[in-house]
């Protein structure tokens, strides 16, 4: 039966001299360049495509385009594959493979179609009512089954293959589908001047005009929408976009867009991007995204084969293509027609079943002067057919229409059904539009706005061709005319359809005598009309609560078939009109968009910039294994031959107490800071005295935030009278520099002083240990390296091989030691030299590892001891607070709970038995064995091997530290299942006297 | 993603600037006799008004300059931006 569903003529616009041959449920078809895989099924006969959500019914297509609420498929196959994909979007390519989600072993013997049967037990509200109690087995069997049940298709496991990229665009106007009155309106605002890009989410521009027979001036719809698109393709002004679908509506006019740019195309080039994402901010939006037609709830109506009345159109002529060769059109209004006379132009006789009671519309006339009988006041009651439809029972309604007073069965193999137009809203409402109802055609329409967007044609409610293409062209000049001056509107031509008699407020039909079939209101989410009831039979009125409780209107598909049907039936039961019913919130995305169109280009080494010292090479040649701090890429230790990392870190720091280590300093952060109020800043950010620094010295600081935590330390020196550098922590550079211009624009704008990052224009590398004065000597003999020379946070400019160095005598590790500053671009040559010159000393390099290593024993605080919740009275540097002055945070230290005596404080931990590691996070407590809740002492931050002593050494704040040193309390892991008995020791546990820096 | 006109460079993407809290607090004088509960309140309180709202922001991926946005905190409307001396002209 290949394509024995295709139509005889030849107007649409696949091409049926080449074939494509794909694959759906390992079966081999073909269809034609320009099918959808959902119109290519058709065509072959396959209607049965998925299984339902809930209740695994079998499931066809409604639809065409993105409303399609039930034929979702998974793609493609290994990294490639996708799930949850709209068969009506996938453009048919060679070789695509699909298959059906939500059923085992097949789509058309499917085990899970037990729920069906069991129907009953699966009511709204169903998982709330029955997983409820015990509580305990939520975690370990409720929760996993309820997630092996739910949901459609499979992620893949494998990383994704394909490129996306992202796309900034600006534009005077955006016009969001290409139908009449987005035509129109890209036509008139591009002709007047603006900068338009037109978006349509389907591979062909025209939107309606593709499929209604209408004329506009002297030509047919179709042809106005090609000749349309020619004009504005041929304007630089303009960009247009097909497979592009509008999804997203932010903050000031900030929309996004997916673009489609190679699933279509069978052998796409390597740097294709597979989808591209654009954020575009318009000036003004138009949103001409038309309408969707309504189903109508009857029993069973969700069988495979029962389509909209417009996507059989569609089917027909833009895809050559027939749901069914014995269609029942069932229709409250007159649109439905069109699709009948559609069929009878390829010689099929449908039967035409109309709520009403009659209709004078053009094309009811013309379908009777074909010699077709109308069964007017009628409504389907049932159907029949388990994988595909194969009759339907048909009803005379009473004059109430609230039951049927006769029934027949037909025979039939499908039915195009049509509930009038809805709308799409969705932008709108997104962009914060408050809607209102207009009861002409029961539907919501864009009212408010509260963001530059307009809605015009049938996304406005005006569903007729003139209206349509006249707002169009006021819309797209008037929107135009704030972006140009050129005041040059185009006039709107004459157009021609047939007229529309008005639909019957009908969506719903009565059940069958003595049955209760479903009557379904969203495909997608399994909600049938009696789940409505339930609920609010169970006393849930907002409709926001109907919404989640029986699950109507949500996920992917938000509702584009079923959210009026519901609102509808709702008021009804609730005897109130639909705009008191009010309706739910339409969220972004419109349309699903796959997570890597998301990611774009920011995965694998792209998702973050990495920055690297200008020494990086040589820490690679050197076998150094890094770590990222922040952005940066900084060596962790240097391993020799087969040496773990402990050894190695142990034999970097043991070196640099006993010889001489180096090691790269570059991230830390560098500000450059000039001005005639430059002291008195400092002396307002730091909590120690600035004033009286001498040039050429350089003194550590503390600097807080205004609620007297620590905030940031470093070493600044003064360079001149009015030029200081200081050093912050890499990890805080950023924000140190937004504090300070923070504080000298805003609080403090008085003060003359500039403040610049100076970070990545020096080099800095670290020459730590005993023999690092004899070292520098070599490398800078003209420099007198003394203790009188360069005294402890001293500083000096030389020079080697004509490169100027600043020498800092400045320590982080407690021993004698030194930081050579170079500019940036001869910090390899510099580090390379003082290798070399240090080899004689036994100079190794240290990692952080080792930095750390060095700093813990010494009781020096770092980050972990920084970290937003220490005052410097908690980390022991209360000798840093100047009593005299004023700066930033002082208040706050003498606040009541600042200034207790029990605070918890910094102190160093020795394990009794010299042996066991302690955990950075542990817990402090004092007796191991009392009963949970255990009262916490403090907890430990950092944590080392002392290559001093050769023991671990940990620091940690605790509870009234300075009073337990020489106590023995106990450290506990509970995550690692550890209780590790401690000795309270001073944090300073290397040269408490500070000796050795000064030596 | 908002849309902020800096003073200094013109419109800009939110993700070029970090925003900085109330720009109506004014930092006490230093060296001033202060009471804990006017300290607290300069440290921690803020008004949460629905509606408009002045307010700092940072250009921080820019010119570096800090200055002042009047923006709805409901809508997100942002009715004008100014330089720190200068005044809200709306």
């Amino acid at each position: 039966m290949s394509n024995s569903f295709r139509t005889t003529n030849s107007t649409g616009l696949i091409n049926k001299d080449k074939k494509i041959n794909f694959t759906f449920n390992g079966t081999i078809y073909h269809g034609y360049e320009g099918d959808t895989l959902a119109s290519a099924l058709i065509a072959n006969g396959v209607h049965l495509v998925g299984r339902s959500f809930k209740y695994h019914r079998p499931r066809g297509f409604l639809g065409v385009g993105v409303e399609e609420p039930n034929a979702m498929v998974q793609l493609h196959d290994g990294n490639k594959s996708e799930p949850n994909i709209i068969a009506t979007e996938v453009e048919l390519v060679e070789g695509l493979k699909a298959k059906s989600q939500n059923c085992w072993p097949s789509v058309q013997f499917d085990i899970g179609e037990i729920n069906n049967v069991l129907n009953r037990l699966f009511p709204a509200g169903f998982y709330y009512k029955t997983f409820m109690w015990p509580k305990s087995f939520w975690m370990k069997i409720y929760e996993p089954f309820i997630r092996k049940a739910a949901g459609m298709g499979k992620a893949p496991l494998l990383p994704d293959p394909d490129r996306y990229e992202h796309n900034y665009e600006h534009c005077d106007v955006l016009v969001v589908g290409s139908g009449p009155s987005g035509l129109a309106s890209a036509l008139a605002a591009a002709k007047n001047g603006a900068r338009v890009i037109l978006a349509e989410d389907k591979p062909n521009y025209g939107g309606s005009l593709l499929t209604d027979e209408v004329t506009i001036g002297n030509m047919s719809g179709k042809e106005w929408a090609s000749d349309t698109i020619s004009q504005l393709k041929s304007m630089p002004n303009v960009i247009l976009k097909k497979r592009s679908q509008v999804f997203g509506y932010y903050d000031h006019n900030m929309t996004v867009m997916i673009e489609r740019v190679s699933d279509h195309i069978e052998n796409p080039s390597k740097y294709t991007p597979r989808q591209r994402l654009h954020y575009i901010r318009a000036g003004e939006v138009i949103v001409s995204t038309g309408s969707i037609e309504r189903p109508i709830s009857f029993g069973n109506n969700d069988r495979p084969g029962i389509v909209l009345a417009s996507a059989a159109k569609e089917y027909m002529k833009v895809y050559e293509t027939l749901v069914g060769k014995k269609p029942i059109i069932f229709t409250n209004n007159d649109t439905a027609y069109s699709t009948a006379l559609e069929f009878i132009k390829n010689d099929i006789e449908p039967i035409i079943v109309d709520t009403r009671d009659s209709s004078n519309g053009e094309l009811v006339k013309e379908v009777q002067q074909k010699g077709i009988s109308i069964k007017f006041n009628s409504g389907i009651a049932d159907t029949k057919g388990h994988l595909k439809i194969n009759s339907a029972i048909i009803g005379k309604l009473d004059s109430a229409k609230e039951s049927f007073i006769s029934e027949e069965t037909v025979e039939c193999d499908c039915i195009c059904m049509s509930g009038g137009w809805t709308p799409t809203v969705h932008l709108s409402s997104q962009a914060g539009n408050k809607l209102k109802f207009n009861d002409d055609i029961d539907a919501f329409v864009p009212d408010k706005k509260r963001q530059k967007e307009t809605a015009i044609g049938a996304a406005n409610g005006s569903f007729t061709l003139n209206q349509s293409l006249a707002e169009g062209f006021q819309v797209g000049f008037d929107l135009s005319n704030k972006f140009t001056d050129q005041n040059n509107p185009t006039n709107s031509p004459n157009s021609n359809e047939p007229s529309y008699e008005k639909h019957e407020k009908l969506w719903c039909m009565p059940l069958p005598s003595g049955k209760k079939p479903k009557r379904f209101i969203d495909f997608q989410n399994d909600v049938a009309v009696s789940d409505v009831e339930l609920a609010i039979r169970e006393g849930f009125r907002s409709i926001e609560h109907v919404k989640r409780y029986t699950t109507l209107g949500m996920a992917g598909d938000q509702g584009k078939t079923s959210n009026l049907n519901g609102l509808q039936y709702v008021s009804k039961i609730e005897k109130k009109i639909v705009p008191e019913v009010g309706h739910t919130t339409f969220r972004p995305p419109y349309t699903p968009v796959t997570i890597g169109a998301i990611v774009g280009r920011e995965v694998g080494n792209h998702y973050l910039p990495t920055r690297k010292s200008p020494i990086h090479t040589w820490h690679e040649e050197n076998n150094a294994v890094f770590v990222a701090a922040g952005l940066w890429q900084r060596p962790r230790y240097y391993p020799r031959g087969s040496e773990d990392m402990n050894s190695a870190v142990n034999r970097e720091a043991a070196n640099v107490r006993k010889n001489v280590g180096i090691c790269d300093v570059t991230t830390l952060g560098k500000i450059d800071i000039k001005g005639p109020d430059a002291p008195e800043f400092l002396n307002r950010v730091y909590t120690n005295a600035w004033l009286k620094l001498p040039v050429g010295k350089a003194r550590y600081g503390v600097m807080l935030r205004e609620d007297g935590m620590v905030f940031d330390d470093g070493t600044t020196s003064r360079l001149s009278e009015n030029h200081f550098h200081m050093t912050t922590t890499t990890a805080q550079a950023a924000n140190v520099l937004s504090h300070l211009e923070y504080y000298l624009q805003v609080v403090w704008p008085d003060l003359d002083v500039n403040v610049l990052s100076t970070t990545e224009q020096w080099s800095g590398i670290a020459v730590a240990g005993p023999k690092s004065r004899d070292l520098l000597s070599k490398l800078f003999p003209d420099v007198d390296m003394s203790n009188e020379g360069l005294p402890f946070m001293g500083l000096v400019d030389s020079s080697m091989d004509g490169i100027k160095a600043r020498i800092y005598r400045i320590s982080f590790s407690g021993e004698l030691a030194y930081e050579v500053n170079v500019e940036s671009n001869y910090g390899l040559y510099m580090w390379k030299k003082i290798m070399e010159v240090g080899q004689s000393f036994d100079i190794q390099p240290y990692g952080t590892e080792a930095l750390s290593t060095l700093r813990i024993e010494m009781g020096h605080v770092a980050g972990a001891e920084l970290d937003g919740r220490t005052i410097p009275f908690d980390v022991g540097l209360n000798s840093m607070v100047s009593q005299k002055k004023d700066f930033i945070g002082k208040r706050s230290l003498s606040k009541d709970a600042f200034t207790e005596s029990d605070r918890q404080t910094i102190v160093g931990l020795v394990p009794l038995d010299k042996k066991t590691k302690i955990p950075e996070g542990s817990h402090i407590i004092e007796d191991n064995s009392a009963v949970a809740p255990i009262p916490k002492l403090g907890h430990v931050s950092s944590s080392c091997w002392s290559v001093e002593y050769n023991n671990p050494f940990s620091i940690a704040i605790i509870k009234d530290g300075k009073n337990k040193i020489g106590k023995n309390l106990y450290a506990v892991s509970p995550l690692k299942d550890i209780s590790i008995p401690v000795e309270v020791v001073s944090s300073h546990y290397v040269d408490p006297e500070g000796s050795r820096v000064r030596s | 993603m908002l849309e902020i006109k800096c003073p200094y460079c013109g419109k800009r993407s939110q993700n070029e600037f970090s925003y900085g809290g109330d720009a109506t607090i004014k930092r006490p004088q230093l060296g001033e006799e202060i009471s804990t509960e006017d300290w607290d309140n300069f440290v921690y309180y803020r008004d949460n008004p629905r509606g408009k709202h002045s307010e700092l922001w940072h250009h921080v991926s820019g010119c570096r300059q800090w200055f002042k946005v009047s923006r709805d905190t409901a809508t997100h409307e942002i009715f004008d931006t100014c330089k720190m001396n200068e005044d809200f002209n709306v």
